[in-house]
Parts: C-alpha cells; structure tokens; sequence
C-alpha cells in the first residue's frame, strides 16, 4: 500500500527504489522477472547494494504489514552482513512498533538470535524463547524458540 | 510526498554499487 506516508518515507530513506510495470514495460517485466525469478505481481524485492536477493514479498499486504516486512529486509540484511547490533536493533523496532503484524514473531526470534551472534551468550536464546511464552506462543516462531527455554 | 520509483533498473543496481544503497526492485501491476 505504497500511498502510506510512513511507507513512503522508509522507502525513500532506505533504498533505491524501481519498478517494472508488467503491463507497461512488457519486455522489461518479462527480462528482469526472469532474472530474479518473479512471475507474480505483486512482488516486492529487497537487493543488497550488490544487487543480491535478501527479502521477498509476495502478494498484497496491508500497511502495517507491508511496512514491517520491509522493515525486516531491512533487519535480515543488516543480520547477512554479520552487524548484529544493527540487527538487533531493527529486529526489536518491528516488535516495538508493529507488534500486531505477521513479521513481528519473526523478528522477536531474530533479535533473539542477532543478540546472541554479538555476545555469544546463551541467555540471549533463553530470554527469546522466554518472551514467546508471553506473546506470540501461536505462532511457528514460538515453536523454533521452544528449544530455547 | 511519493516514492521515486525509476524504471531503469539495471542502471538503478549499477547505482545501488556504487552508493552501498539497497535496492527495493517492485514488480507490479498497479495502474502508472
């Protein structure tokens, strides 16, 4: 939901953004599709400065949502590049700001996991898997952190 | 306030290179 102010200034700040027009700039959409294997639209990719896949999302989403996801590309790439504070710190944004959407269980499993990459210490699995038996314990995530307790 | 899309991808990767930038690469069908 591109028309979200708060979508529009993430976007902006953070990325370079482009797009291919499926119907517009059909054989753009055909070549560059192909090239990232991305038949359906809509879909959003998040490329690393090298222009390496990191994050995709597919299908519509509102824009809680929508933003969150971004926001966890964002996250993943910072966690890929080993800046685990950095990870962290974006991680614990979307549980802080967008704790009602889909990407927030993700993202409390992974500060989780970028805490425990900086220090190396094992009570940052253990508090992670501590804090899905106070939210989110539906979700596949709690699962994965089940482990940790 | 809006997002500057560009349509010229592969110049927008060259470019993402050279400022250490992410890309957001959006394949849509919403009306231009």
């Amino acid at each position: 939901m591109w028309p979200d102010e708060r979508i529009v200034r993430f976007v902006n700040q953070n990325f370079l953004p482009a797009r291919v027009h499926v119907k517009d700039e059909g054989q753009a959409f055909k070549r560059i599709s192909e090239r990232f294997k991305a038949p359906w639209t809509p879909t959003i990719l998040e490329l690393d400065a090298n222009g390496v896949e990191q994050h995709r999302i597919e299908g519509f989403l509102p824009a809680d949502d929508l933003l969150a996801q971004l926001m966890l590309g964002l996250a993943h790439m910072a966690f890929q590049q080993q800046q685990w504070a950095e990870a962290e710190r974006r991680f614990r944004e979307i549980v802080e700001q967008l704790p009602r959407t889909d990407a927030a269980p993700e993202a409390q499993y992974w500060a989780g996991v970028a805490k425990y990459k900086a220090t190396g210490d094992p009570a940052a699995l253990k508090e992670t898997g501590r804090a899905f038996s106070k939210q989110y314990q539906d979700s596949t995530w709690a699962k994965k952190a089940s482990v940790w307790q | 306030m809006k997002i500057n899309f560009r349509h010229d991808v592969d110049q927008v990767l060259k470019d993402a290179k050279a400022q250490n930038k992410p890309v957001l690469l959006d394949f849509s069908a919403a009306p231009m």
